[in-house]
């Protein structure tokens, strides 16, 4: 068992966390391949942010390990967990309205993390090329001046996504992506999520069932902080027990 | 940012703003003002240092600070303690019951010099004490409450108790600090008279030359990308954390930035007034400091400055004339900046004089080439929604 | 510091100072209750607060005055009507306040904290313009005068004990009102949820100017019951705020319970120093703990876990 789990990008295993008492996610296990798509979805309060904000360390665990790639998160800092190569985009667009695009993607770019490094940072071409490269793969290229509080809503998500891929995360996390997003929007959202797939371990939340249907490799489907069901996205349709708590609404 | 040599700079917008400031302190208030005066304005400046560092630490960072006057005062009685001693000659206090002592301590009964006074005898150990002694306390409030993510209302309302505390410790402890009256009839630097007005001149000027220095400071890290992600952690701490940095530091590293340039503006205060006492030190001139900061413009360097000799100007003028009506005009500053204009000066300018800039002949068209990017986002809410621990 | 002492003596120490911290402890819940609605449930920082206490206080003064002079054969039962005066003069000015000011600062506590300090100045100004510099003391009426003889030597006063029941009874009704009515139930959804307690119907607005007004007017109860145990001053407010925003911020600003066991662990510490330091260093001491315990417990003494 152990030497099959170094495989494994990201094991999950035994995790749960508690609040005064109510068990938001509840011995909780999976298990990422490298380079696997995986969607979470469930119920509303199923405890699928409170499983990314565990990875993140957002949120520390109760109980319970979170193994990536040999390194155990459970003990690890946020920044730290960042510099291991977890990517994680919340659900609310949080960029940095107040500085631009090109400066949003720069913050996030991976040189120059502490004090003395981010006051010796210099912007040399390598910076430069590195967010236009980013820049044109989230379609932003023509708004790299504009302060990100004029973006819309999609381009902010955009943005955002945008601000994971410079850190080169070996794992991107995303948090409903697509959500209130027009449908144009959402289309080019599965392009570019369909790029960077082809190179990065995602993990996502999303409810659009067609949307997911589109990406994933393996569903799991989360119910009261527990795994309901787990498999390909055909046979979690037809598990009758995901019927139950959740398509059969 | 996009300039490279100094020259270039100063032809540019924000070097002709800096070129300005230079022409007005160093030119035209010497040459009309009388040295008494010119002194004042002197004083007016030292508070200008403890602006800039909140402009950095709440205006860029949005960490409020109510305890500026700690740091300024712990640089001040830095440097009074060593003017002190070296006014407390055995000869000069030879009528003392324990000569070569500070006379207020000889009036308490303390018979000999105590500890932590000793290193003051060295001016080379003060300069550094200035600054060192603030960042030291600084760094210890910072690591203990950013570490902790202690933010927002909570951080400033313990800053404010530290004032407090400080406070009453200095009053309370008349033997080793002085007391209330705090430490007075300082005579001499190195055996240069700071009393006569060439020396006040003098002084002005130094204080003047450090204070462009510290703007530059500053202004380089508003501008490295350490600036940027100031910026940033003010509006969305989170994301800069999941981007790989470590909040915490970097707000201790801003918050005793601030400290610093506080404690050099008390040291030169001591210089520049000849006293330090502890009604410099508590919540009251705390709190103003925020104001000369919030009038100038909370996000603008320049626009603490401008705060501080302004706001100053107008409490002298007012104590002058009419002493009861200053707390209502006061009161009222607190309250017209917050509501009606929240980007104080600074914000002002940008809104309504820039515009008409473009109207200047020749020069207006030369500045409009260079419009930069507005520095003051509006002010709709405090990063710290996400603070309350 | 205990080595000079028996501990007999040391026992009647603690009692005596013990008691002196009472009265402490009255001033800290009385001030602390009015800042633990606005403050804990608000999330509005008032540095007027202690200015909105000093108002009561010089409505009872006025009220007081006012019976002597006039209604001397009712002087005894002045003190109830000023409460109430006291009670709504500063919260109407609370709710003016809130209408011209606070309204506009929901999203910015650190500038509704420069806001109310730059009122604050104003107020104290505008005491001393009305009243004058020097403190104004209310006299007692007969039937708080004198003191119960518990043993020999320890004493308690009467007007101690009057504004200890009338702290008590104030954070009782608070807790009451905060916790058992539906009105209290309607504040804590507008500080929890304010779009979703505008969706269901709530006038948040509404909501907000009550909530803020009920906290200055306790503010004003507790100012005039201040009279009763030390004068007033213009600035005699300010001496208390950064006392009670600890207070409160040490308790766990959103508990009741936690602000007042803070307020008696506070009083009573400091009391308790005070006999074996100089009140200054008492306070320093008390104060550094307060801070240091802040640091390393920054949610305070009570806290809830809530899932973020």
């Amino acid at each position: 068992m152990n030497a099959q789990k170094e495989n494994f990008l990201l094991a999950v295993e035994g995790l749960t966390v508690s609040f005064d008492g109510f068990k938001a996610v509840d011995d909780l296990s999976f298990y990422l391949d490298p380079k696997e798509i995986r969607v979470i979805i469930g119920p509303n309060g199923a405890g699928k942010t409170t499983v990314l904000d565990l990875i993140c360390g957002k949120t520390r665990a109760t109980a319970g390990s979170i193994r990536f790639g040999g390194k155990e998160l459970t003990k690890m800092k946020e920044h730290q967990i960042v510099h291991a190569g977890v990517g994680r985009k919340f659900q609310n667009p949080s960029v940095f309205e107040d500085l631009t695009v090109f400066e949003n993607l720069e913050v996030s770019y991976s040189q120059g993390h502490t004090v003395m490094g981010a006051l010796a940072f210099k912007r040399d071409a390598a910076v430069v090329e590195a967010v236009e490269s980013i820049a044109e793969t989230i379609f932003l290229s023509d708004q790299l001046n504009e302060p990100a509080g004029l973006l819309s809503h999609g381009q902010k998500q955009w943005l955002e996504i945008g601000m994971l891929l410079i850190q080169k995360p070996d794992l991107l996390m995303l948090d409903e992506p697509v959500a209130g997003m027009s449908v144009a929007e959402r289309k080019k959202t599965a392009e570019l999520l369909r790029v960077i797939t082809r190179d990065h371990t995602v993990l996502v939340i999303e409810h659009d069932m067609q949307f997911v249907g589109d990406i994933a490799d393996r569903v799991t489907v989360m119910h009261q902080g527990k795994v309901l069901s787990e498999g390909s996205i055909e046979h979690v349709k037809q598990d009758p027990k995901v019927i139950e708590v959740y398509l059969g609404h | 940012m996009k300039t490279n040599s100094p020259l270039q700079w100063l032809t540019s917008r924000e070097g002709i703003y800096y070129l300005l400031l230079a022409l007005l302190l160093v030119v035209v208030l010497p040459l009309l003002l009388d040295p008494f005066r010119l002194n004042m304005v002197g004083k007016y400046l030292t508070y200008a240092f403890a602006a800039i560092g909140l402009v950095m630490c709440w205006g860029k960072a949005g960490i409020l600070s109510l305890g500026q006057g700690v740091f300024f005062g712990l640089g001040g009685y830095c440097m009074a303690m060593f003017l002190k001693l070296e006014a407390s000659t055995p000869e000069a206090t030879k009528n003392q019951s324990t000569p070569g002592i500070p006379d207020f301590m000889d009036w308490n009964q303390i018979t000999e010099l105590p500890g932590f006074w000793q290193p003051f005898h060295s001016f080379s150990f003060t300069l550094i004490a200035v600054i060192a002694v603030p960042v030291l306390l600084a760094f210890i409030i910072g690591v203990a409450m950013f570490k902790r993510r202690v933010g927002g209302v909570y951080f400033a309302i313990i800053t404010q108790a530290i004032a407090a505390i400080l406070t009453i410790l200095i009053i309370g402890q008349q033997g080793l600090t002085g007391g209330v009256n705090g430490i007075t009839d300082l005579q001499t630097l190195m055996g240069w008279n700071i009393r006569t007005d060439m020396a006040k001149t003098t002084l002005y000027f130094v204080c003047v030359g450090l204070l462009f220095l510290c703007l530059l400071v500053a202004r380089h890290v508003q501008n490295a990308k350490l600036g940027r992600i100031l910026v940033a952690m003010r509006d969305q701490e989170n994301r800069v954390r999941f981007s790989g940095y470590d909040v915490a530091s970097f707000k201790v590293f801003v918050f005793c930035l601030a400290a610093g340039l506080a404690g050099i503006g008390g040291a030169l205060f001591t210089l520049q007034v000849g006293f330090m006492s502890p009604s410099f030190v508590g919540i009251v001139p705390s709190i103003e400091m925020v104001v000369f900061c919030a009038l100038g413009g909370r996000y603008s360097l320049l626009g603490g400055v401008y705060g501080a000799l302004l706001v100053n100007a107008a409490k002298s003028g007012f104590s002058e004339s009419f002493p009861e009506l200053w707390p209502y005009a006061m009161g009222a500053l607190f309250i017209g900046v917050v509501l009606a204009f929240p980007n104080g000066l600074a914000g002002l300018y940008e809104r309504y004089i820039m515009p008409l800039e473009k109207r200047l002949p020749v020069i207006g068209k030369y500045l409009d080439k260079d419009k930069p990017a507005p520095q003051a986002p509006p002010v709709v809410s405090d990063q710290l929604s996400a603070e309350k621990p | 510091m205990f080595a000079d002492y028996s501990s007999t003596e040391l026992m009647s120490i603690f009692a005596m100072q013990g008691f002196a911290g009472l009265s402490l402890f009255s001033v800290f819940v009385l001030m602390a209750m009015g800042l633990a609605i606005i403050f804990g449930q608000m999330g509005v920082i008032n540095m007027a607060h202690g200015e909105f206490m000093i108002l009561g206080a010089y409505t009872t003064y006025l009220t007081s005055q006012f019976f002597q002079n006039l209604m001397p054969e009712l002087f005894a039962a002045s003190f109830f009507f000023a409460m109430v005066l006291a009670f709504l003069v500063s919260g109407a000015l609370g709710a003016f306040v809130e209408w011209a000011m606070v309204r506009h600062l929901y999203r910015r506590p650190l500038d509704t904290l420069l806001a109310t300090w730059g009122l604050s100045l104003i107020l104290q100004q505008a005491y001393r313009s009305i009243f004058g510099a020097r403190e104004v003391g209310v006299d007692l009426p007969d039937w708080m005068m004198g003191a119960f003889n518990v043993t020999d030597f320890v004493q308690l006063p009467i007007n101690g004990l009057f504004v200890m029941v009338i702290a008590l009874s104030i954070a009782l009704a608070v807790y009451l009102l905060m916790y058992r009515s539906g009105w209290g139930k309607k504040v804590r959804a507008v500080v929890q949820n304010r779009p979703m307690a505008e969706a269901v119907g709530i006038n948040t607005a509404g909501v907000d100017r009550a909530t803020f007004a009920l906290g200055c007017g306790i503010a004003g109860v507790a100012g005039s019951a201040f009279t009763m145990i030390g004068s007033t001053g213009p600035s005699s407010g300010q001496a208390y705020i950064v006392d009670t925003f600890l207070v409160v911020v040490f308790g766990g600003a959103q508990s009741l319970v936690g602000t007042i066991i803070s307020a008696f662990g506070i009083s009573q510490a400091q009391s308790t120093m005070e006999f074996f330091l100089s009140g200054s260093m008492a306070k320093v001491l008390t104060l550094l703990v307060v801070v240091g315990i802040l640091m390393l417990r920054p949610e305070g003494l009570m806290a809830l876990k809530v899932r973020r």
